[in-house]
């Protein structure tokens, strides 16, 4: 018996809360967690959720991040919609698993708290946990706030569930930033979202009357067109989310932009792309600098992959400079977002912008608003010619940045 | 207790055949799994007394009992040897794989 959950419509809680409120609302029927800071509080808030019976759900403390992968998969085989939550180096524990829940297209959905990753050893934010996990065939979404987070949860089992997709979603959290900010967050009725997301409902699943073997073996003769199929996946994924996103809209009157979200991007001539928390700080960046006369714009890359790379190519061949924030680096080239942008802007029509990559906030270091005004005023000195480093680590402690 | 027959496996011609992920009904095998086997066994049906202990121990259960001696299914059987050795009358013998006398 569940008991009805008391819930005030809109509550001051934090990212790590609004998640698991989230998750409690989509109904999962298992949920397998190991604690790993800073994504504890989101499992820890769920098992309070399921031993005073406001969710009926199993839930499993398992030894390891292998194991919770291994048992939400085990779960998400009988047919069951699953939940677990991780973050830095439990996420790359589970990287085997990752790719079998992938290649096995069961639709689980986790919430990756971003922190980076040892050595140094560090617990606070960044992508570099994520990003290393860019090709393991989940789809990777990265939000602003609470509200987004909460919001994309329930977004998130609607397009992974989708018959055509059927392919794991990786909803990443900015480390403390935004895992443990506290802010309003509207917490949607169980009505409302039961109304948007229907029951799981899967042929990808042990049945006794249907038996079938699960996880195959593919020979390299098969295994080529199992790959095939994860690529189309992605692509079908791509094209729904932003009719997922407006379909959310239509029901709890909020939307998040699907695979991007555009900030005064109209008129710009100089544009900062980025992922996550970054993003709600830029945007005050922009205002301020508007107001100053100068053609600013900011593109929120809400989607990771699938990557939204028309999108941001018809943005890019507009302006006259892109600058890309990345929370990692890919050593030995660039940013791994940076990377991706100015492939997406090679072939596209139009001109091609300058391009700045700015790597920042790495393991949880601020981005102040006076970063992110000196990288817009970097990304129009580019553009009006002058000499820029393409690779920038932003307030290098002994440069003059 | 039956064992999956082998069974070709009918190669989609358009993609919408394939299955859903990496699946298949189940109890179909595709190949013989047999394939790691260098020496097969071959019993001598007049030594071989009946007396069944091959047919209790073999780990794949791949040996049946019947007339006029026990036969070995080498669709399946994976050459361990473990009959032989086991053996109380040595009416079974490990041969080569590919030699004339298997």
């Amino acid at each position: 018996m569940v008991k009805s959950t008391g819930l005030k419509r809109r509550d001051f809680i934090s990212a790590n809360d609004a998640v698991a409120y989230g998750v409690k609302l989509c109904r999962p029927e298992v949920i397998a967690a190991y604690p790993i800071t800073p994504q504890t509080t989101v499992v820890e808030k769920l098992s309070e959720f399921i031993e005073n019976k406001e969710m009926a759900c199993e839930y499993l403390n398992v030894e390891s991040e292998h194991s919770v992968m291994s048992a939400v998969m085990g779960a998400s085989l009988m047919g069951c919609r699953t939940f677990t939550a991780t973050s830095s180096q439990g996420l790359l524990y589970m990287c085997e698993m990752l790719h079998y829940v992938s290649g096995s297209r069961f639709p689980i959905v986790m919430m990756n708290a971003n922190r980076t990753v040892a050595a140094p050893w560090n617990i606070f934010g960044d992508h570099r946990d994520s990003l290393a996990m860019r090709d393991s065939g989940w789809m990777q979404v990265y939000v602003e706030n609470g509200q987004e987070a909460l919001d994309t949860i329930i977004q998130a089992y609607k397009l992974a569930e989708n018959p055509k997709v059927l392919t794991p979603v990786m909803v990443c959290l900015d480390g403390f930033v935004l895992t443990h900010t506290y802010e309003l967050v509207d917490i949607p009725d169980q009505s409302a979202v039961d109304a948007f997301l229907p029951p799981f409902v899967t042929e990808n699943k042990l049945d006794l009357a249907k038996p079938k073997s699960l996880c195959i073996t593919a020979p390299p003769e098969w295994q080529t067109e199992f790959r095939y199929q994860q690529y189309e996946a992605m692509k079908e994924a791509k094209k729904l989310i932003p009719g997922i996103d407006k379909e959310f809209a239509a029901h709890f009157g909020r939307s998040h932009g699907g695979l991007i979200e555009e900030y005064r991007c109209e008129d710009a001539e100089y544009v900062l792309m980025a992922m996550g928390s970054v993003v709600g700080t830029s945007r005050l960046v922009v205002d301020k600098l508007r107001e100053e006369g100068l053609k600013v714009g900011l593109v929120k890359v809400r989607f990771y992959r699938p990557f939204p790379k028309e999108e941001l190519a018809s943005i890019g061949s507009k302006v006259k400079a892109v600058g890309v924030i990345d929370r990692d680096i890919s050593f030995g080239y660039e940013g791994a977002l940076y990377a991706d942008v100015k492939a997406a802007l090679y072939n596209s029509q139009g001109t091609c912008p300058r391009t700045i990559n700015f790597i920042a906030g790495l393991s949880g270091r601020d981005i102040t608003k006076e970063n992110l005004e000196m990288m817009y005023r970097k990304l129009i000195k580019a553009a009006q010619g002058q000499a820029e480093e393409e690779i920038q680590f932003v307030g290098l402690r002994w440069e003059q940045w | 207790m039956p064992k999956p027959q082998i069974t070709s496996f009918a190669f989609p011609s358009r993609k919408e055949g394939m299955p859903l992920g990496p699946s298949a009904v189940a109890g179909v095998l595709v190949e013989a799994n047999a394939g790691w086997r260098t020496f097969r066994p071959v019993i001598n049906g007049e030594k071989c007394t009946r007396c069944q202990r091959c047919w209790l121990l073999c780990p794949d259960g791949v040996i049946e009992r019947g007339e006029p001696y026990f036969q070995i299914d080498y669709n399946f059987c994976k050459g361990c040897g473990l009959c032989a050795y086991e053996c109380p009358v040595k009416a079974i013998t490990m041969v080569k794989e590919g030699d004339s006398n298997g």
